[in-house]
């Protein structure tokens, strides 16, 4: 018993230690090489693609700056966010999660700014024989499930929502819908084959192979798509993910965006 | 409030430790006191959702039982069956969880017999079916509780696969972990805090309770 003490004691106190040099290389990396910043952008899920594919630009445009990204559902990113999660620039794929953090007095209200918009799109697998071609012609009895994005917690559930509610569609299909806890789960499930229909970002439907867009919603059935940023108030670096906005919001941004269907 | 995510965690996590239950149990018994060429690789794979991400677990499950999966579109093909989106499919991605803690608790209590009693009892004529369940059975059984019940809690709380294979159908294939996650997501913290403290309660339960009986037990076998 008391060596089986000693030996824990002794791993506790190691993992300490290894600890504690961790984290002193780690101050002294900063203090010596860098005294530039590492920002964490936390955006929704629906922007994966098109900030992957501007992340090297802005960092070879503005040197001394690396970005880490941090994708989620808007929803879940607010909270975190809301929690202390460490995190200088929210990008979000709604005005709601936006505006909650604002009215907590969690962003920097000057910086918030919508950088792009994005349409709802009905989309099947590539195989898929349906010849739906508009919202309206879905019949709930025709088909077994239909994935959305859970309307309380990810944006694009809460568009979808709004969009059926107008079309009286949201009752018939409740025992049908697939929820998923971000967009791109929604997209799997489509991808997979495993739901018949689904309601995506014509972005999310953009970047994939494997399905087809049967039909784009009207913007009257819904609140605008916007996607707001703002640089988060906590930040340490917020010169940096100033910076960091700007280009997003920039010609280079904009370009990276259209180029992977936002408009 | 809706109740059904309790219900529904309960059915999914008996359901699935019922089969862990008997397969492990058997697979186990088979390999315990032999050795062959490749049982470590076996042991191995036995293993390897205890270690595996569960989404990559969830994958995997997609893959073979997924509409167009290797399984999952026979089975549709013939049975008219679907188990993605359905709480079939929480009880398999229970199911494959939960056996590597099965597994390794039945192959422990197995391995730890004397097996000079199984042979005392095979001298005296007893089938090998006798000998299972008038000796090692009984001999083994504190081992193979405390395998169950790790099985069903591991299942009670079984989320990322789930969420994949089963998704996530309020009223449906909604448990107990799912309920947590999404009104945690959504903000509704007192809806997540009451579901949390119902599964901590039922974990915590669990596991002094194994413990007790297992002491309990220890006891009256040293007594003897």
């Amino acid at each position: 018993m008391k060596r089986f003490l000693l030996s824990t004691l002794f791993v506790m106190l190691s993992i300490f230690l290894i600890g504690c040099s961790d984290t002193n290389k780690n101050t002294d990396a900063t203090d010596q090489e860098t005294p530039e910043a590492e920002i964490l952008v936390s955006a929704a899920a629906s922007l994966t693609d098109a900030l992957e594919d501007l992340k090297a630009d802005f960092e070879k445009a503005n040197e001394g700056v690396t970005v880490t990204y941090n994708f989620g559902s808007s929803g879940k990113l607010a909270t975190n966010i809301e929690n202390g999660a460490p995190s200088d620039v929210f990008l979000s794929a709604s005005s709601k999660d936006m505006n909650e953090l604002e009215d907590k007095g969690l962003l920097i209200h000057e910086s918030r700014k919508d950088f792009t918009e994005n349409a709802l799109v009905l989309i099947a697998h590539k195989d898929s024989d349906s010849t739906i071609s508009s919202f309206e012609e879905i019949d709930p009895a025709a088909l077994d499930h239909f994935a959305v994005g859970e309307p309380e917690s990810v944006p694009v559930g809460r568009y979808t929502k709004e969009t059926f509610e107008n079309l009286d569609l949201w009752e018939p299909l409740k025992e049908k819908l697939v929820l998923g806890s971000d967009v791109r789960q929604v997209l799997t499930h489509v991808e997979m084959g495993n739901a018949d229909y689904g309601v995506v970002y014509s972005s999310d439907a953009f970047v994939s192979d494997d399905v087809k867009v049967l039909a784009e919603a009207d913007t009257d059935w819904h609140a605008p798509i916007v996607y707001p940023g703002a640089v988060v108030k906590d930040s340490k670096h917020q010169e940096a993910a100033q910076q960091f906005l700007d280009y997003l919001t920039g010609a280079e941004g904009k370009e990276a965006l259209q180029k992977f269907g936002f408009k | 409030m809706d109740y059904s995510p309790l219900l529904l965690s309960l059915k999914v996590a008996a359901i699935s430790t019922f089969f862990v239950f008997i397969v492990g149990v058997f697979i186990a018994y088979l390999l315990a006191k032999r050795d062959f060429f490749g049982k470590s690789i076996l042991e191995a794979l036995f293993l390897l959702p205890l270690v595996l991400p569960p989404t990559v677990v969830g994958f995997g499950l997609l893959i073979l039982f997924g509409k167009k999966g290797w399984i999952g579109s026979w089975l549709l093909e013939w049975f008219d069956f679907q188990i993605v989106f359905t709480w079939i499919g929480a009880v398999i991605a229970s199911i494959v969880v939960s056996f590597p803690l099965m597994y390794q608790s039945a192959a422990a209590a197995f391995d730890s017999l004397d097996e000079r009693l199984s042979n005392a009892a095979r001298t005296m004529g007893a089938s090998e079916w006798r000998v299972f369940w008038s000796v090692v059975f009984p001999l083994a059984w504190p081992g193979l509780l405390a395998g169950l019940v790790l099985s069903f809690a591991r299942g009670l709380g079984e989320f990322g696969a789930t969420l994949m294979l089963a998704g996530y159908i309020p009223g449906k294939t909604d448990t107990i972990p799912m309920a947590i996650y999404f009104a945690v997501e959504s903000g509704q913290m007192e809806k997540a805090t009451f579901w949390v403290v119902i599964i901590i309660t039922f974990g915590f339960s669990l596991i002094l309770w194994v413990n007790w009986w297992s002491k309990r037990n220890m006891r009256r076998f040293t007594k003897s």
